[in-house]
């Protein structure tokens, strides 16, 4: 191409309009708009900032962060790192943070599953497993999150007190304190276990990336899984045996009026996990009918027409297709779990939300308890969306 | 060789034929689109099949490989019955090549991707080798240049050509068209017919489903007449042309006439 000489009567950049000043030009108009916008915008703030700043100073309320450092004395249920009373509001924070994003990772993976599931039995051709799917979405689409987080967690509260505990399985109760599950005492050989199998995971993805390459070169397709079940399944049962197997089984049984041991779901976070996951699996069955659908017929018969086996056709050919079209709405059902997790405050998780509503009520700092329910949100809601679109941009598809 | 020739030496050395139908009956529903369809097509053949929309010719090639299930009669191919066997029906589609009318190529892959696909993930071949295969095929219906592009890059006669190279990497046996020109504006179609030709001087068994009366003269064997879902007449293109002997043949060649 460069070599050709350029013919110099096309061999110029499309001309720059000149700017009419006049209020029929388009351009005009939108720089006029946009200048507005911004100010509107900005008086807004400067107002609230000025209106605050006065109020505060009247009512001689203190701003600043400086309680965080002050002994909280609120207590918390449940908690995933080590806490009491005694120890700093900030601390306090930071466990309700952490309570938040617990429920929030394993809704959204189990929303995940369960509406990918449902959303493919939907376009079943088995009628009765389609009309079911169906009607599970109708149903929780249809009745308000809250009311249906308020019916878990009242079901949950009408289950029988700790002695008349249900027992479906051997070490396993159901009762108004929420489920107890037989565990068995954590100790270092369980952790390396722990840590060979997140190496594991690691190692098979890697083998995977390796196998692929290597067919790509010799035309051999290998399989994944044996590889994948030694590096995942045997290396940590090795490592735990290596380290002397120890295994104290840890199973709750009663005392008086309740459970000892084992490892315990509070109702409240099963309530909440069940309501979040339930509502939301639902949406996310449509977005997942609606991608598969958006594939033209057509691609499938390419496929299948090629000699494709149908495992193949769906994982080559289909769902990366349907991903395009799921993803920037699945990224808008993850947010929403996140911030609908915040309805905990209704039924007594203590989330961030409800920590921070109670640190600003003991302390009297609104305006800070409030930024950092904002800032905690928007941190995370950030970061689910600056994943999600960086993994939406690697997919989208050229059209021109 | 003419055409009918071709015909009798195929019958004579007695080769099985590539596709065979026998009796075929299927239905929509209720809607009874083909009927006792029988149809031969020794290796080699070239069949083009035409008739008014709603003929049920679509749906005889689209039982060829299976798209579609018949569910009455036998479908041979190559040797191996048509039936509810997942490796047989496997078999098949490998020896089989399509080409639909809307192109159907695959949005998210590069034209050179699109064509090594198959060839890696079902003939297990290495992709340097399946690359070398996709461009000579690319070269061959003389777009090697868009290899690296994406199908929404290319124009319609170009997306179909892609197609054609895209079902030749298999390296089929026998290559199946689904009005191949229909979607097309008419100076593509000249693109895509001509590779077509050029397949067929290959000795490629093909069976075309078209409504290209020339390309039929220039190519066809045989010219395989359907409405109504039945075969109602066939033979080699000029007798069928020149000399309809159904009042439903003679309406057909009218109207296609009239309208070009």
């Amino acid at each position: 191409m460069s070599d050709v000489p350029a013919d110099p009567r096309y061999a110029r950049q499309a001309p720059r309009r000149p700017l009419r000043l006049s209020w029929s030009d388009e351009r005009v108009r939108n720089i006029v708009w946009q200048a507005l916008v911004v100010g509107g915008v900005l008086a807004v703030f400067y107002w609230l900032y000025r209106n605050t700043s006065y109020n505060l100073e009247v009512r001689r309320i203190a701003t600043g962060f400086g309680f965080l450092e002050r002994e909280a004395g609120l207590p918390i249920a449940e908690s995933l790192i080590e806490y009491d009373p005694s120890m700093t509001y900030f601390r306090a924070l930071l466990v309700g943070v952490l309570n938040t994003l617990k429920v929030a990772i394993v809704g959204i993976v189990l929303a995940t599953i369960l509406g990918t599931l449902l959303g493919i039995a939907r376009l079943s051709r088995n009628w009765l497993l389609a009309r079911i799917a169906g009607a599970y979405v109708e149903l929780v689409r249809d009745l308000p999150l809250l009311l249906q987080l308020l019916f878990w967690y009242a079901l949950l509260q009408a289950l029988p007190g700790p002695r008349q505990a249900l027992n479906p399985v051997e070490g396993v109760f159901l009762s108004n304190r929420g489920l107890k599950l037989p565990f068995f005492r954590w100790e270092d050989a369980h952790s390396w276990a722990m840590i060979a199998f997140v190496l594991g995971v690691v190692g098979t993805f890697l083998y995977r990336r390796w196998a692929r390459a290597r067919q790509m070169q010799d035309g051999q397709p290998r399989a994944v899984w044996p590889i994948g079940a030694a590096l995942m399944g045997a290396l940590p049962l090795a490592v735990w045996w290596a380290l002397g197997a120890p295994f104290q089984p840890d199973i709750p049984f009663l005392r008086g009026f309740n459970f000892q041991g084992g490892l315990t779901v509070s109702p409240e976070f099963f309530a909440l996990l069940l309501g979040l996951t339930l509502y939301t699996a639902g949406f996310i069955a449509e977005i997942v009918r609606a991608g598969i659908l958006a594939v033209n017929q057509g691609q499938w018969e390419a496929a299948q027409a090629l000699g494709l086996p149908r495992g193949r056709v769906m994982s080559l050919v289909v769902l990366p297709q349907a991903l395009r079209v799921i993803i920037p709405p699945m990224t808008s059902q993850f947010l929403n779990i996140t911030k609908n997790s915040s309805l905990a405050v209704a039924i007594g998780y203590q989330d961030i939300v409800s920590i921070a509503n109670t640190t600003l009520n003991q302390t009297g700092q609104a305006i800070e308890g409030i930024a950092i329910i904002m800032l905690v949100y928007l941190t995370i809601s950030l970061s689910i969306s600056l994943f999600m679109n960086w993994y939406n941009a690697r997919i989208a598809l050229v059209e021109r | 060789m003419s055409a009918a020739e071709t015909l009798t030496s195929a019958v004579k050395a007695n080769a099985p034929p590539a596709i065979s139908l026998e009796r075929v009956n299927k239905w929509f529903g209720s809607l009874h689109v083909l009927r006792d369809v029988n149809l031969s097509v020794a290796h080699g053949e070239r069949v083009v099949v035409c008739g008014p929309s709603g003929s049920g010719k679509s749906t005889l090639i689209r039982c060829i490989n299976r798209l579609e299930e018949h569910q009455e009669g036998r479908i041979t191919v190559d040797g191996i019955e048509l039936s509810d066997d997942l490796k047989a029906l496997d078999a098949i589609r490998r020896e089989v090549g399509m080409v639909f009318q809307s192109f159907n190529l695959f949005p998210h892959l590069t034209i050179l991707e699109n064509c090594t696909l198959a060839p890696i993930w079902v003939r297990k071949m290495p992709k340097k080798e399946a690359e070398a295969l996709a461009m000579e095929y690319l070269t061959r219906v003389r777009i090697p240049e868009q290899a690296n592009k994406y199908p929404g890059q290319l124009s319609g006669g170009q997306q179909q050509r892609v197609a054609i190279a895209r079902a030749l990497c298999m390296q089929p046996k026998i290559m199946l068209f689904d009005e191949p020109t229909s979607a097309l504006d008419p100076e593509m179609i000249k693109e895509v017919l001509d590779t077509m030709v050029m397949l067929a001087d290959t000795g490629m068994t093909m069976i075309c489903v078209t409504h290209e009366m020339g390309f039929a003269r220039q190519v066809a064997d045989r010219v395989v007449f359907m409405d109504r879902g039945e075969i109602v007449e066939q033979g080699v293109p000029e007798t069928i042309f020149n000399n309809p002997q159904t009042e439903r043949l003679k309406l057909f060649l009218s109207q296609i006439l009239r309208g070009h």
